[in-house]
């Protein structure tokens, strides 16, 4: 009989060789799933997580994606992961990255055609105060009447999806477009479009942004007292309140953050590599930026290695699905079973497993 | 616009099958809740369901069988989030999304071959010349059996928790896991079974979608009815029957908001289908700003790990 | 000759790194009421629990009527005649009586009869109990009627007692000694744990006595004094605090109509609370848990805010105030919860020490943390107060309790506090880190500041206390001076009826 037995203090080599190992893992069993499939098990892993960053044949039009896929998912994981360590779980990022697009778009159209320079910079305004408001929403709703922000927040996802719809096919529709739902592209609005920084690197000002932004998570982390004080309340909630913390204020914070994040990447995004408001605009980069933060760890550092890694499952998971018609959900499902292995093997770090009878047989189930 | 043809019989007997599922997932939910577990898996579980309750109706030609086979799948992956909760001890709130994500993307991967097939039908109960009596005729003798289920399910479920001694058991781990374990119940038995339940009734719920209701396999069909489940469980302050009325008020919503667009009403479409997830939001914030009474009901225990120390 | 009821051979249980129990051996008579005495941490909580089954012992065997006796479940104790009335109640706050007391029963009858039946056995015993009243509006006292009418519906041989006189006041005591003494007389056994000297002279005609998880001495404590008990219990003789008379300064903390409303449901809300503490003065605050202990330390930290004027510091009025904004007027407050509210469990002993420290001792500097600062600071405390750990990078929760509470006093009286508030300051704590607390609590008074302690425990509150209070149902007793101070008196005020002695006499 295996038992569990809580350890005095929380093994540090197990906090870094979980994810490495979860990893290894999800490789295994998505192995094994390929092979359900009728695919060669290697052949698909290999496709995946080797071929976009160094075959000859891929890499050239891979290896700039990484950093086009993985910068809205940093950006995106550091905002939640503030979040995460206080307790408190923004899980609708996919909305408040809608919104900040939509806000964003919103503010290039209005400009349409202006050549002036301050577009795109009111754009990131208007894309960080997007994503914060729609964050609002839930912060106000649960300081103001305690009601759960996971389930107002992730609601408020299909609100903003239904938004999307409405802006692509109405009021935001191109109006040279023949009457296809869709705006205008904002890659040919040079004001508006966030271009390539350097030629066939993937690098954009979203890479830019999502770097300052881990950058400025580290620091409020690890050097400043909000940073405890998130800490403190997401492990001791009572102590937090006893140190002279307010929790609301935490909470507005810390939605607040996330929020502006993930709208800010919305606004990255759609005046970039997406080119223009459509129905279907976002890629689930809200939703896979929460296995991004608990991948990471919940910090900074391991977010962006952690983000770089789902990116390049993104990549990878393309490629498979042109080279060995992989259904695209396949990855979805590889990345499911990624956080699975991820929380299943986190007891490592708080419990050493003992092999022998336990004291009490029934508890041990 | 047009409302004449709105009729309320109808609308009434619509909005029973709108609101079936989510009433399965919800009080599948609520037992977990009693428990002392918050599994927001829900919707990956009503998703999971959804498929192979359609697969396997698909290739045995009979719903019945699509249905036990979405309980077995509801309840085997909801066993996957047992395991991480119960036995690995992980973070409850993570592993449930975990398995809405996990549920998502693997009912997305097994649906892909039954896209545009149509079910076989889910036969409304035979009540003889009962079902042609006018207005009761529609609305209470003209269902699908699961529409009673699910009304017997939540009188059963009120009628165990309250008045049966395991009932009582599971309420007291919910309420205390401590004194439970202090008592000698087996906490993490009693949990692991309640979400097996839930699991199995969210797969229902799902069946329900893909093989009545819609019916039709579609990617991310569920569209956040099992969020809305899990909403639909704080509505109700834990207690069944208000999870019945509940649920009976949102499928009203629903199918009124349908009806609206088949009417023509000079709001566009999206705005109209906005307005299931925004009355839930309003729904419950009503709920959640009553605290005393809310912290009274909720289970005490609810969303926090046990481990038995020694 | 007849074998005894229980008796326990060569009991051993080890957990990691500790061994709880090692080679306990005594026996329980028909009829008998055993003591168990230890200080904290000395192992008679797991003893018991391997007697109630809820834990298998690594060695030993036990015997039941010199039957072996080996339960793997609290339900085949039960089902032999054990008892137990858990120290840490084991009730459901939400449910009826009825219910609660049916949960802890295998076969229980129909709720109704049930009912009927706890009317009547609760009355037989003279511990009256409402089978439909909700448990969570229960008094601590009437909620440990509720485990004793469990247990006893059972018809138990054994009832086992584990600390069941802390949480009561002392005209409650005696009530359940009748109540025991009754049962006695019925011929039931009762095995009592406590640490309290004089209730085992009192109600016990054997005692065993357990240190570091061994059987130190056996005694008849009728027999024996309470300082010699003390000794076997303790191993040493003990430090009694020293101070000198009080001088009162002047007024530093003023609390005046002083009424919260509690923020948890089963919680009891204050209610005019009105108390004044002076330099050099220890208030001492008794009362029975869930009088509204942890709601006035909350009142007094600033977790939970009040109209400005209810509280003063140095005249400031500082009610509507938050914790940071009251630790830079120096009033500084220790909570009886250690893991979880006066620090957090999985944090080091230097990120606790910013807990409370951050400003006070100038450890962030424009919001940014001087970590080493910080470090230097949770240093201090474990070298002054005789923390035992291996160092400021250890988890709070791997600490002891007495340890983690010396650190946690210590933190705020290094702050150098004009006022502290503590609420249990030794609870859970052994008696040698107890004693160095309650000087180290002396010594700050006797340097000029206003200390305010909440505790349950009496004798602890007559040793420090210059003035005594009494909390009761969120209200508070006009503080009187301890000096001549009878038990009585003391009962009475924790019961509610103000002014003592003219009600005594009623």
């Amino acid at each position: 009989m295996l038992r569990l037995e809580k350890r005095p203090n929380p093994s540090k080599f197990w906090n870094y060789a979980t994810p490495v190992t979860a990893v290894l893992l999800t490789m295994v069993a998505g192995g094994i799933l390929f092979m359900l499939l009728g695919k060669n098990p290697f052949e698909a892993i290999k496709l995946i997580f080797w071929d976009p960053l160094f075959s000859e044949q891929f890499a050239s039009y891979s290896r700039p994606q990484l950093l086009v896929k993985a910068g809205p998912l940093i950006l995106i994981a550091v905002g939640l992961s503030i979040g995460f360590r206080a307790g408190i779980w923004n899980i609708g990022a996919e909305g408040q990255y809608i919104i900040g697009a939509l806000c964003a778009a919103g503010v290039a159209l209005a400009f349409y055609p202006s050549e002036s320079w301050l577009v795109f910079p009111l754009m990131i305004v208007a894309g960080a105060f997007g994503g914060w408001l729609w964050a609002m929403i839930p912060a106000i709703l649960k300081t103001r009447f305690n009601t759960n922000e996971i389930l107002v927040s992730l609601l408020l996802v299909y609100v903003a999806e239904k938004l999307l719809a409405a802006a692509a096919t109405g009021f935001m529709r191109n109006p040279d477009g023949a009457g296809f739902p869709g705006s205008r592209n904002l890659n040919q609005y040079p004001a508006a479009a966030n271009h390539e920084l350097f030629a066939n690197t993937g690098l954009h000002w979203g890479g830019v942004a999502a770097f300052i932004a881990v950058l400025f998570t580290y620091i409020l982390l690890q050097r400043h007292i909000l940073g405890y004080h998130v800490q403190l309340a997401g492990q001791a909630p009572r102590a937090a309140r006893f140190a002279g913390v307010a929790p609301a204020r935490l909470v507005v914070l810390c939605l607040g953050l996330s929020g502006a994040f993930a709208g800010l990447a919305g606004m990255f995004e759609v005046a970039g590599p997406a080119r223009q408001i459509t129905i279907d605009f976002n890629a689930g980069y809200g939703f896979t930026a929460i296995i991004v933060a608990f991948l990471g760890r919940l910090h900074p550092v391991g977010i962006v290695l952690a983000g770089l890694l789902l990116a390049l499952t993104y990549i990878g998971g393309e490629l498979a699905q042109f080279m060995l018609n992989l259904p695209a959900a396949a990855i979805q499902v590889f990345q499911g079973m990624l956080l699975f292995f991820l929380l299943a093997l986190d007891v490592l770090s708080n419990y050493r497993i003992r092999l022998g009878v336990s004291p009490r047989a029934s508890e041990a189930v | 616009m047009d409302f004449s043809s709105i009729n309320p019989v109808t609308l009434i007997a619509m909005l029973m099958v709108a609101a079936t599922p989510i009433l399965l997932a919800a009080i599948g939910e609520l037992v977990v809740e009693k428990a002392g577990v918050l599994n927001l898996g829900v919707e990956g579980m009503m998703i999971t369901g959804a498929v192979s309750g359609f697969a396997v109706a698909v290739n045995t030609g009979s719903p019945l069988f699509g249905m036990l086979a979405a309980i077995l799948a509801g309840a085997a992956v909801s066993f996957i989030f047992a395991v991480l909760t119960q036995i690995l001890m992980a973070n409850q709130v993570a592993s449930g999304l975990a398995l809405t994500l996990f549920g998502l993307g693997f009912s997305a991967l097994m649906g892909q071959s039954y896209t545009g097939i149509v079910p076989p039908r889910t036969p409304k109960l035979d009540f003889g010349p009962l079902s042609d009596l006018p207005v009761v005729g529609r609305i209470i003798f003209g269902h699908d059996i699961l529409v009673y289920v699910s009304i017997l399910l939540v009188a059963a479920v009120w009628y165990w928790l309250n008045y049966t001694r395991s009932g009582r058991i599971l309420r007291a781990v919910g309420e205390n896991h401590d004194s439970a374990h202090a008592l000698g119940y087996q906490v993490k038995k009693v949990r692991i079974l309640a979400i097996m339940f839930g699991g199995a009734c969210a797969g229902l719920g799902g069946a329900y979608l893909s093989l009545v209701r819609v019916p039709q396999w579609t990617e991310g069909m569920t569209a956040g009815a099992g969020w809305i489940a899990l909403a639909l469980v704080v509505f109700a302050s834990w207690k069944p029957w208000r999870a019945l009325l509940g649920a009976y008020l949102f499928g009203g919503i629903t199918v009124l908001q349908l009806n609206l667009q088949a009417a023509g009403v000079r709001i566009p479409a999206e705005y109209l289908a906005m307005s299931p997830y925004i009355i839930t939001i309003l729904v419950l914030v009503v709920m959640s700003s009553n605290r005393g009474r809310r912290s009274l009901s909720a289970p005490g225990s609810l969303g926090r790990s046990f481990h038995a120390a020694g | 000759m007849k074998p005894p009821l229980l008796s326990i051979k060569g009991l051993t249980k080890v957990y990691p790194g500790v061994v709880a129990n090692s080679e306990v051996t005594f026996d329980i008579g028909d009829g008998e009421v055993h003591a168990l005495l230890g200080e904290n941490g000395a192992g008679k909580s797991t003893l018991v629990k391997a007697i109630y089954g809820l834990i298998t012992p690594n060695e030993g065997v036990m015997e039941w009527r010199g039957v072996p006796y080996a339960p793997t479940a609290p339900s085949e104790a039960r089902a032999t005649g054990v008892a137990m009335v858990f120290q840490h109640f084991s009730l459901f706050d939400a449910m009826d009586v009825a219910e609660n007391v049916a949960l802890g029963m295998d076969n229980p009858p129909p709720i109704r009869e049930l009912a009927a039946k706890i009317t009547e056995v609760s009355h037989n015993y003279g511990l009256p109990l409402d089978p439909s009243r909700m448990v969570g509006d229960l008094s601590a006292g009437e909620r440990q009627r509720v485990e004793i009418i469990r247990c006893l519906l059972q018809n138990p041989q054994l009832l086992i007692m584990d600390e069941p006189t802390s949480v009561l006041t002392p005209q409650e005591v005696e009530i359940l000694f009748r109540t025991l003494r009754q049962l006695r007389s019925e011929g039931k056994s009762i095995l009592y744990i406590s640490h309290k000297l004089e209730e085992i002279r009192s109600l016990c005609e054997n005692a065993t006595v357990l240190r570091l998880g061994k059987v130190v001495g056996r005694a008849d404590p009728r027999e024996e004094s309470a300082r010699s008990l003390a000794e076997m219990m303790v191993g040493q003789s003990l430090h009694t605090p020293s101070r000198a008379p009080a001088q009162p300064g002047k007024l530093l903390l003023e609390v005046t109509d002083l009424s919260v409303t509690s923020p948890s449901a089963f919680g009891t809300s204050l209610r005019d609370v009105t108390f004044a503490v002076r330099a050099g003065e220890v208030l001492g605050i008794g009362g029975v848990a869930g009088n509204g202990q942890d709601e006035l330390l909350g009142a007094l930290s600033g977790e939970l805010r009040t109209a400005p004027d209810a509280i003063r510091m140095a005249g400031d009025p500082v009610g509507a105030t938050g914790p940071t904004a009251r630790r830079a007027l120096g009033l500084l407050c220790a909570p009886e919860e250690r893991l979880g509210h006066a620090a957090a469990p999985d944090m080091s002993l230097t990120e606790n020490a910013l807990l409370t420290g951050a400003y006070r001792e100038k450890l962030v500097r424009n919001g940014f943390i001087g970590w080493s600062k910080a470090r230097d600071f949770a240093e201090k405390i474990i070298l002054r107060f005789d923390v035992r750990t291996p160092g400021a990078h250890v988890a709070a929760r791997a600490l002891s309790g007495g340890n983690l509470q010396k650190f946690v006093i210590g933190r705020e009286i290094m702050q150098r506090p004009s006022v502290l508030i503590v609420n249990q300051p030794t609870w859970g704590v052994d008696a040698s880190a107890a004693a160095a607390i309650r000087q180290a609590l002396l010594d700050l008074a006797q340097a000029g500041a206003a200390v305010v302690v909440i505790s349950q425990d009496l004798d602890e509150l007559m040793e420090v206390a210059d003035n005594f209070a009494a909390l009761n149902g969120g209200r508070l007793s006009a503080p009187r001076p301890v000096q001549g101070l009878t038990m009585d008196q003391i009962g009475l005020m924790l019961g509610g009826a103000e002014g003592g002695e003219t009600d005594a006499a009623a």
